[in-house]
C-alpha cells in the first residue's frame, strides 16, 4: 500500500546489507521486549477506512447542519473554495520546514506575505511565522516580556476578560519559572469591571500587561490611556486581538500595544473541533530579536534576484538550545498559508465586508433578544460580534431546547465565571441569516415559556 | 589567527586588556572565525552595574550561531562599547580594537590570575 | 524567476470574493474605534490563484521526489487522509458544541488514544500537545509536577545527551530545570557511566532518543533506564524516531516512562511545510493523573446495540492546559485514518522498510562518505560531508548539489557531534529505485567533489533562485513588504 517492495527487492536489498532476513536488523533491540503483538484492529482497505470515517463523522452534528451561534474564541465564517483548493497542492502541505530556500521559495515566500498582513492588520511592525494558536501565542507573549526584562520583573498582569483558556495556558507556561506571579484575574475578580481598574496593579515589577480586544466578552474598549500607564511603569502591553475585528476597528498598534497576539483561525480556517488553528504574534520592531518562532526575511543571492530566507535562526532552540528563550520548532506552517489566501482572496474590501457583516447582524441579534420578556443584554459597552446575554433558564438547559431547534446556542459562561451563571455568549457572523436569528429570537421566547 | 600577546584570555574565549585597575573585554579572532559573519551584538549589562565573574556580559549571532560573553573579573562596568549594535562587522574586522564590548572596574584583580597567556590560549585550539 | 508579492500584484478596486447584504438595519460603529487605514491587497480570484500556483511551484515536497530529511520522517502522507479530514462532519465542528453533538469527534479522539497507548506501551496518553515540541514540554511539566507532588522539589537536574533535538535543553530550562550534558561513547551510545556518576538526590529526569540522533538504537537502554530510576529519576523519551520502533519494541517496555509521539513523523500527517504538527503525549501509569487535559473518556460504557458516550475530563493532577481546545483535532484524524489502514502488522512493516531502506543506503554509500559510527542503524544514519582530499567541498556543498540532481537534501550539520553530518532517512515509503538513484547522485557529487569542486561549492544551478545572501537578511531585517513601509 505504502511500502513498494516486491518480494525480489528486499530479497536483493538484503543481500546487499548482508544480513538474511528482517530480524537481522533489529539485534540490537532487548530480545525480551522484541516484537510485541500490538492488540490492535485489522487493518481496512481504503474503502473500509473511509466507510469508518464517514461513519464518525456522521455521528456529529455540524455547523452545516445547525444554526450557530456559538463563538468564545472560534468562529464559523465563510471560507472560499479556493482556499482549501490551493492548500491541497501537495508542493505545499508535502513539503517541511524551509531549511533549504532554493526549493522553498514557495513557503518562503507565502510566510513573507503572512509576515507582512499581519503587520499590517495589527499595526504592529514584525509578525513571526506564527504560533500554535491564539492561547500559545499570548503565552509566548509572557515568556517574551520577562526575557526581555531579563527576569528582574516577575508579575504579569491579566485581564479577567481575557480568554480564560488563554489564562490557562499561561500559568502553566510560566509555572516552571520561579517567582513570576500572574495578577489580575483571581477568582472573584469582576470579569466585567472597568479594565482602566487594571491601572491598580501596575507598579515598577511588573513585565506585561496583557488585554483582549474585543474582549471575551466581545467588548470593545479604548485602551489607550491605560497603556499610557503601563508604559509609564517600565511594563510592556500585549493585547490578543480578533483579526477580523481589525478589518473595522482601530488596531493595538494604534493604542501602542507593544504586542499583538491573536486566534488566526477566522481567517480561512476551519472549525475542525478546536484545531489545527493559528496562533498570531506580532510586535514592534525593538523587540524583533525578543520573538520566539520563525521569521522570514527578503535579500538576494549572488545574480541579485529577490529571495526569502528564514532569518534571525541564532535566537532558536536548534542553535541556543537550553539558552533558547522558546522551545518551539514547528510552526503552523499550513494554517499561516490558509490565513495569506483567505486575505488575498477577500481583500481590503471584501475583509471589511464580513466585519461589517458580523458587526451589524450581531446588533440586529442583540436588539431583537434585548426584546424577549425574561432576557437582557447585559453587555453595555459597545461590542464587535458577541455580547452577553442573562438567561432566566439554566444555559445548559435553553441549549438544549435550542438544540431540539436545530440552533447551536451560545457559549455558557457560568463554566468558566461563576459570577455569571446563567449568562450566556452569543456569537453572530456572516453566516448567520436575519432568518436564522429571527429564529433564534422566536425559540428563546418559546423556550420560556415551555 | 592573531592572539596579541599583551592580552590575556579566557578558555570560552573572551579576552582582557587592562588598563591599570580597568579591565576591557572582547572576544578573540578564533571565536569571531568560528561565529562567521557577526550580525548582531547586544551588550546585556549597563554603565554602573555591579557585575561577577562568569556573569553573561552581551550576546553575540551570526547567521548560523549565537554566543555569550562571559565576563571575566568581577567589578562594576564604567563603560559599554554601544557603537557595535550598528556596526556588528567590526567583531571580524577588528576583535581587538574596535570591537571592544565592555570596560570594568575591577573589584578583585586577582580573579585575572585564572586567565591564559596568548601562547597557552593558542594552544587549545581543537 | 521571481513572482511579485500579493501586495505588488494588488489593484486598488478589486475584490476576489463578495458576500450578501445584511439585511438588517445599519448600526453605527462609535468613531472612535473606526478603522482608517486597512493596507491589504486587492486582487481578484484568479490572481490570487496563480500566485499560490506560481509560488508553490518553487516548493519541492515529498509528492514531488524523494525527501531524505533526517530526523524529519518525510514519509508519504496518502491523500485519503485529507479527504477523511475534511469530511463536513468533523470539519465543521465547534470545539465548544455541546458533547451530545459530537460523539463521532470524541469516539475518534478516544480511540487514537487508546491505539496510541498499545503502540507506545503506556498507560494514559493525552492528545493536547501541539507539536513535538510542545509535548515534550508536557512531557517534562509532568516530571516536575511528580517530583513536586512526591515532596521532592530538590530534584532538578535533566541528564540530557549532547546528541539531542535543540528542543530537548530549550524545554528542560523553559520548565526550570537545570541541564546536564551527557556524552555519546564510542559506539554511538549514550555514555551509561556518565549517567551514572549524576545519579543522586538531585537528579529529576533523562531525556533519551532511542533510536538515537545517529539513528542507532541505544543498546544499553535498559541499563540507563534502569540507573534512573533506581535514583529516584523518570526517564523522558523523545518519540521523534519512533517511526523505527513501530511493531519492533514498546517505549513503555523499555521503562520509558513519559514520551511524547509526533503524528506529523510517525503516523503520516503530512509536514505543510513547517506544521501543524502534533505531539500526543503517553505516560507510565503513575503520571497519568499529571496528563494535560481535556482527555476524551468513555462517560457511560456501551452495550451491544449502543455506542458508548463519550466525555472530556481533565485528570485530578493536571499539569494543566498548554493549548485552546484538545489539540490539533484534523491531524487526528488523519493518524487514525492511517493507523486503521495498517493495522499491526502494517505499522510493523513500516518500521521494518524504514530500517531496511536506510541499512541499504547506507550500505551503498558507506565506503565513499565516512559514516563514524558504523554499525546497522535504525532508520537513519548520519554520514560525513567531508573528505581530507577534497577539501573545498563541504556538507552544505553536497546538499546543495544534490538539487541539481533532482533530490532534497538531507539534514545537515544536525547532530552536533559530527562534522559536517549529513543526516540521512530514506523512510519506507520511498522504492529501491529511488534509493539506487540516490545513492547514484551521492556518489557521481564524491566523484565530483574531487574533480570539479566547483560544480558543488557554486550549486544548486537551476533553481528559482541561487544560494541567498543570509548575512544581507539578518542585517537589514526586512520582514515585510517594503509598500508597507510608506
Amino acid at each position: 500500500m505504502f511500502t513498494p517492495h516486491t518480494e525480489n527487492e528486499r530479497q536483493d536489498m538484503l543481500h546487499t546489507i548482508g544480513v538474511s532476513n528482517l530480524e537481522d536488523l533489529f539485534q540490537d533491540v532487548p530480545a525480551k521486549y522484541r516484537f510485541p503483538n500490538l492488540d490492535l484492529p485489522p487493518a481496512m482497505t481504503e474503502m473500509e477506512a473511509l466507510d469508518n470515517l464517514n461513519y464518525l463523522a456522521g455521528a456529529n452534528d455540524t455547523t452545516h447542519d445547525l444554526a450557530c451561534f456559538l463563538g468564545a474564541g472560534a468562529y464559523n465564517h465563510y471560507i472560499p473554495a479556493a482556499v482549501d483548493n490551493l492548500l491541497q497542492r501537495g508542493e505545499f502541505y508535502s513539503a517541511y520546514t524551509p531549511y533549504q530556500p532554493e526549493i522553498s521559495q514557495g513557503t518562503l515566500q507565502a510566510i513573507f506575505e503572512y509576515q507582512s498582513l499581519i503587520a499590517a492588520l495589527t499595526g504592529m511592525d514584525v509578525s513571526n511565522a506564527s504560533h500554535y494558536d491564539g492561547a500559545t501565542a499570548a503565552a509566548e507573549a509572557g515568556v517574551m516580556a520577562l526575557n526581555q526584562f531579563r527576569f528582574k520583573r516577575t508579575k504579569i498582569i491579566v485581564s479577567p476578560a481575557v480568554n480564560p483558556q488563554y489564562r490557562q495556558t499561561l500559568r502553566t507556561y510560566l509555572n516552571g519559572y520561579k517567582n513570576v506571579q500572574i495578577v489580575g484575574d483571581e477568582p472573584g475578580s469582576n470579569p466585567l469591571e472597568d479594565p482602566n481598574d487594571l491601572a491598580n496593579l501596575l507598579d515598577d515589577n511588573s513585565a506585561l500587561l496583557l488585554l483582549q480586544y474585543p474582549d471575551f466578552f466581545g467588548c470593545v474598549y479604548d485602551y489607550a490611556q491605560l497603556i499610557e500607564k503601563a508604559h509609564a511603569t517600565g511594563a510592556l502591553v500585549a493585547i490578543a486581538a480578533n483579526p477580523t475585528a481589525l478589518a473595522i476597528l482601530k488596531s493595538p498598534g494604534e493604542y501602542d500595544a507593544d504586542i499583538v497576539v491573536g486566534e488566526g483561525q477566522p481567517l480561512g480556517i476551519p472549525l475542525s473541533f478546536g484545531g489545527p488553528y493559528l496562533g498570531i504574534f506580532a510586535t514592534k520592531k525593538k523587540y524583533v530579536r525578543k520573538i520566539a518562532g520563525r521569521l522570514v526575511g527578503e535579500t538576494t543571492d549572488a545574480e541579485g534576484r529577490r529571495g526569502y530566507v528564514l532569518t534571525l535562526t541564532a535566537r532558536e532552540q536548534h542553535i541556543r538550545r537550553e539558552r533558547a528563550t522558546s522551545n518551539i520548532c514547528t510552526n503552523q506552517g499550513l494554517m499561516m498559508l490558509a490565513s495569506t489566501i483567505y486575505l488575498s482572496l477577500l481583500g481590503k474590501q471584501g475583509f471589511r465586508q464580513v466585519a461589517n457583516l458580523c458587526y451589524q447582524k450581531a446588533h440586529y441579534a442583540a436588539q431583537e433578544i434585548a426584546k424577549i420578556p425574561g432576557f437582557s443584554v447585559e453587555t453595555s459597552q459597545p461590542f464587535f460580534h458577541e455580547f452577553i446575554v442573562k438567561c432566566p433558564l439554566p444555559v445548559e438547559d435553553l441549549n438544549l431546547h435550542l438544540l431540539d431547534h436545530g440552533i447551536l446556542g451560545g457559549y455558557n459562561l457560568g463554566s468558566d465565571y461563576p459570577s455569571l451563571r446563567g449568562h450566556m455568549l452569543i456569537s453572530v457572523t456572516e453566516m448567520n441569516s436575519r432568518d436564522e436569528i429571527d429564529v433564534l429570537c422566536q425559540v428563546l421566547k418559546e423556550g420560556n415559556h415551555d | 589567527m592573531n592572539f596579541p600577546a599583551n592580552l590575556k584570555y579566557r578558555t570560552t574565549d573572551e579576552w582582557v586588556r587592562i588598563e591599570d585597575d580597568i579591565a576591557v573585554i572582547g572576544i578573540t579572532d578564533r571565536a569571531q572565525d568560528h561565529l562567521s559573519d557577526v550580525v548582531f551584538v547586544e551588550i546585556v549589562v549597563a554603565v554602573d552595574d555591579e557585575v561577577s565573574k562568569d556573569d553573561v556580559g552581551a550576546t553575540i549571532e551570526s547567521v548560523k550561531a549565537a554566543a555569550d560573553v562571559n565576563i571575566p573579573v568581577s567589578g562594576t562596568v564604567t563603560e559599554i562599547n554601544e557603537g557595535l549594535a550598528d556596526t556588528p562587522e567590526t567583531v571580524n574586522s577588528d576583535p581587538y580594537g574596535a570591537a571592544w564590548m565592555l570596560k570594568i572596574k575591577m573589584s578583585s584583580p586577582s580573579e585575572l590570575d585564572d586567565l591564559l597567556s596568548a601562547d597557552d590560549y593558542k594552544a587549545l585550539e581543537d | 524567476m521571481t513572482e511579485p508579492t500579493i501586495f505588488e500584484l494588488s489593484s486598488p478596486g478589486r475584490q476576489g470574493v463578495r458576500f450578501p447584504d445584511a439585511k438588517v438595519p445599519e448600526y453605527n460603529i462609535p468613531a472612535q474605534f473606526v478603522r482608517q487605514e486597512l493596507p491589504l491587497p486587492e486582487m481578484s480570484e484568479l490572481d490570487v490563484v496563480r500566485h499560490f500556483t506560481h509560488i508553490s511551484q518553487f516548493n519541492y515536497g515529498v509528492d514531488i521526489g524523494f525527501y531524505p530529511l533526517g530526523s524529519c520522517t518525510m514519509k508519504y502522507n496518502p491523500k485519503i487522509n485529507e479527504a477523511g479530514a475534511r469530511l463536513p462532519g468533523f470539519a465543521y465542528t465547534h470545539p465548544s458544541q455541546p458533547i451530545e453533538t459530537v460523539q463521532g469527534n470524541l469516539a475518534l479522539m478516544f480511540g487514537l488514544q487508546e491505539w496510541l497507548k498499545e503502540i507506545g506501551g503506556f498507560s494514559g496518553v493525552s492528545m493536547q500537545a501541539a507539536a513535538g515540541a510542545q509535548g515534550e514540554m508536557v512531557g517534562i511539566k509532568i516530571i516536575a509536577a511528580y517530583h513536586q507532588n512526591n515532596g521532592d522539589p530538590q530534584r532538578v537536574k535533566m541528564l540530557i545527551p549532547d546528541s539531542a533535538h535543540g528542543t530537548n535543553p530549550a524545554s528542560s530550562a523553559m520548565s526550570g530545570f537545570e541541564i546536564v550534558k551527557i556524552p555519546t561513547d564510542a559506539d554511538g551510545n549514550v555514555d551509561f557511566k556518565a549517567v551514572k556518576a549524576e545519579t543522586d538526590e538531585t537528579l529529576a529526569g533523562l531525556m533519551i532518543t532511542n533510536p538515537n540522533t545517529l539513528g542507532l538504537f541505544e543498546q544499553q537502554v535498559l541499563d540507563v533506564i534502569q540507573v534512573v530510576h533506581d535514583a529516584g529519576g523518570l526517564v523522558y523519551g523523545d518519540g521523534a524516531n519512533m517511526n523505527a520502533l513501530l511493531g519492533i519494541v514498546r517505549p513503555g517496555d523499555l521503562g520509558i516512562d513519559v514520551m511524547h509521539y509526533n503524528l506529523h513523523k510517525t503516523f503520516s500527517t503530512p509536514h505543510g511545510g513547517g506544521g501543524p504538527g502534533s505531539g500526543p503525549v503517553g505516560v507510565a501509569e503513575k503520571l497519568v493523573d499529571f496528563l494535560p487535559g481535556p482527555i476524551a473518556e468513555i462517560i457511560e460504557e456501551g452495550t451491544d446495540e449502543e455506542a458508548p458516550f463519550y466525555g472530556l475530563v481533565m485528570p485530578e493532577k493536571s499539569i494543566g492546559r498548554v493549548k485552546s481546545f484538545f489539540g490539533q483535532f484534523g491531524i487526528f484524524v488523519r493518524a487514525y485514518n492511517y493507523i486503521s489502514m495498517l493495522g499491526a502488522k502494517g505499522l510493523r512493516q513500516a518500521a521494518e522498510y524504514a530500517v531496511l531502506n536506510a541499512n541499504y543506503l547506507r550500505v551503498l554509500v558507506k565506503n565513499t562518505y565516512h559514516i563514524p559510527f558504523d554499525r546497522v542503524c535504525m532508520h537513519e544514519f548520519v554520514a560525513e560531508g567531508r573528505w581530507k582530499d577534497a577539501s573545498e567541498a563541504r556538507a552544505l556543498d553536497i546538499a546543495k548539489r544534490l538539487i541539481d540532481y533532482g533530490f532534497h537534501p538531507p539534514t545537515n550539520y544536525f547532530p552536533l557531534i559530527v562534522h559536517e553530518a549529513l543526516m540521512i532517512e530514506p523512510t519506507e515509503t520511498e522504492s529501491k529505485q529511488a534509493l539506487d538513484a540516490f545513492a547514484d547522485a551521492l556518489l557521481k557529487i564524491a566523484e565530483e567533489a574531487h574533480s570539479a569542486p566547483e560544480l558543488l561549492t557554486s550549486a544548486p544551478h537551476n533553481t528559482p533562485v541561487g544560494r541567498l545572501d543570509e548575512v544581507k537578511a539578518a542585517k537589514e531585517l526586512i520582514l515585510k513588504d517594503q509598500s508597507l513601509n510608506k
